[in-house]
């Protein structure tokens, strides 16, 4: 027996009332009308959507089916109109700009010609501030500046008290803003 | 999870909602069924208001008798095309029917408009056509909905125009039986507004009822006992 005679046998005993031969045939309707949606390019998360919507539709127009024809036309016609609606719903259109200057009015994200070499010249002034911090200060930096290690990891390691490594760190910042802002850069330390 | 166990619950709602149903007529003879009652109203308009003899007379004019059969013809169309697209699956091409009738009963009309003597026509006559034809239209509207409700018209507004059209040529093919005089062409222009108008409240009104009957929500008893929503509790989000 092939699909479309069976599932016409189990809408023609649910016509006559047997729940068992309906849940059945709703059951087997399932993956026709998700292939139906999908085939209509229905996004794979909406597909259970329409599929409920479809299977609602079909209980409720079940008296509509003629025994004399045949059943999936009339389950696909359903199965496309709801998929239909849930497309107009979703508002689905190509993304597309009607706006003629949207792209030559849009800035560009990606980096000036002249950011790489300003960086550059930050980075080195950065790496000579350092280098003149006296030593106790410029270890704070790194462990907790740029290593972000915790009070209680840099006290470990460097064998000094978390009071001393604030202090030292507070210091060593005010030097650090102190020597680039007099260097002209501006940048945040 | 697996496509059918997501919509399980929903499965059982609906088998357990389940009751017999006979299926509904073949389109035509639910189409012949709305046109019996058309005939009736207008065996009740023959008796009642009709100048049996001045009907004679008018319908002697073959223009005058084809565009009163081409609006009998066309109120059949339409209703069959009304409830054929109630059907799925039935092909949309079906919502043509109606057009070769019309053709034939515009055509027919125009040509007698032409041969009609403007001074004929009695000074309230067209408005009273208008209000003879949206007057019958409504109760024909009312019971095409009726009809139609029972259907499953995944397009509602165009089976709701479909309806009004039914229900507009059949007041106009009513009309032609108690017309006091040949139609002119100012007849013409009324008669077309009128079916318009009523087209378009059929548009408006039926195809708000017909939608709202075909999506409106189904609240079935769940097996616990309990009222609800399958769609809502089906789970089939639930992934």
């Amino acid at each position: 027996m092939d699909t479309e005679q069976r599932l016409a046998a189990g809408m023609r005993a649910a016509q006559d009332g047997d729940a068992a031969a309906y849940r059945a045939l709703l059951a087997a309707c399932v993956p026709v009308i998700a292939a139906a949606a999908r085939r209509q390019g229905l996004p794979p998360d909406e597909v259970d959507d329409v599929v409920q919507e479809t299977l609602l539709t079909v209980h409720r127009a079940r008296r509509t089916w003629d025994p004399a024809r045949p059943f999936l036309p009339w389950l696909r016609a359903i199965a496309q109109r709801r998929t239909v609606d849930a497309l107009r719903r979703q508002g689905r259109r190509p993304r597309e700009s009607h706006d003629p200057i949207a792209y030559e009015a849009h800035a560009d994200d990606g980096p000036l010609p002249g950011d790489g070499l300003e960086r550059r010249d930050d980075r080195r002034r950065l790496v000579a501030a350092m280098a003149a911090l006296p030593e106790r200060q410029r270890e704070a930096v790194e462990h907790l500046g740029l290593a972000e290690r915790s009070l209680d990891e840099a006290a470990a390691l460097t064998g000094r008290s978390k009071g001393a490594l604030k202090v030292n760190l507070h210091r060593a910042l005010k030097a650090l803003r102190a020597a680039l802002t007099r260097d002209g850069s501006g940048a945040d330390v | 999870m697996s496509e059918i166990s997501r919509h399980a619950p929903l499965l059982d709602a609906l088998a357990d909602d389940l009751a017999p149903v006979r299926p509904l007529a073949s389109p035509l003879l639910r189409a012949l069924a709305w046109f019996a009652a058309l005939a009736g109203l207008a065996l009740v308009l023959l008796v009642a208001a009709a100048d049996i003899g001045a009907l004679r007379q008018r319908m002697a004019a073959p223009d005058a008798l084809a565009a009163a059969l081409g609006a009998g013809a066309t109120a059949l169309a339409a209703a069959c095309a009304a409830c054929l697209s109630g059907v799925p699956g039935r092909s949309r091409w079906w919502a043509l029917l109606p057009l070769p009738p019309a053709i034939l009963w515009l055509g027919a009309s125009g040509v007698g408009c032409l041969d009609a003597s403007p001074s004929s026509v009695a000074p309230d006559g067209t408005g009273g056509c208008a209000a003879i034809i949206l007057g019958l239209s409504l109760p024909l509207s009312l019971l095409a909905i009726v009809m139609l409700r029972r259907t499953c018209p995944l397009r509602p507004t165009l089976t709701a125009c479909l309806g009004g059209l039914a229900a507009a040529a059949g007041a106009a093919a009513l009309l032609a039986l108690v017309h006091p005089h040949a139609a002119t062409a100012a007849d013409l222009a009324v008669h077309v507004v009128a079916v318009a108008l009523v087209v378009a409240a059929n548009f408006a009104a039926g195809g708000r009822v017909l939608g709202r009957a075909i999506a409106s929500a189904i609240v079935l008893r769940s097996p616990a006992g309990r009222r609800s929503m399958p769609g809502a509790q089906s789970g089939a989000k639930a992934k």
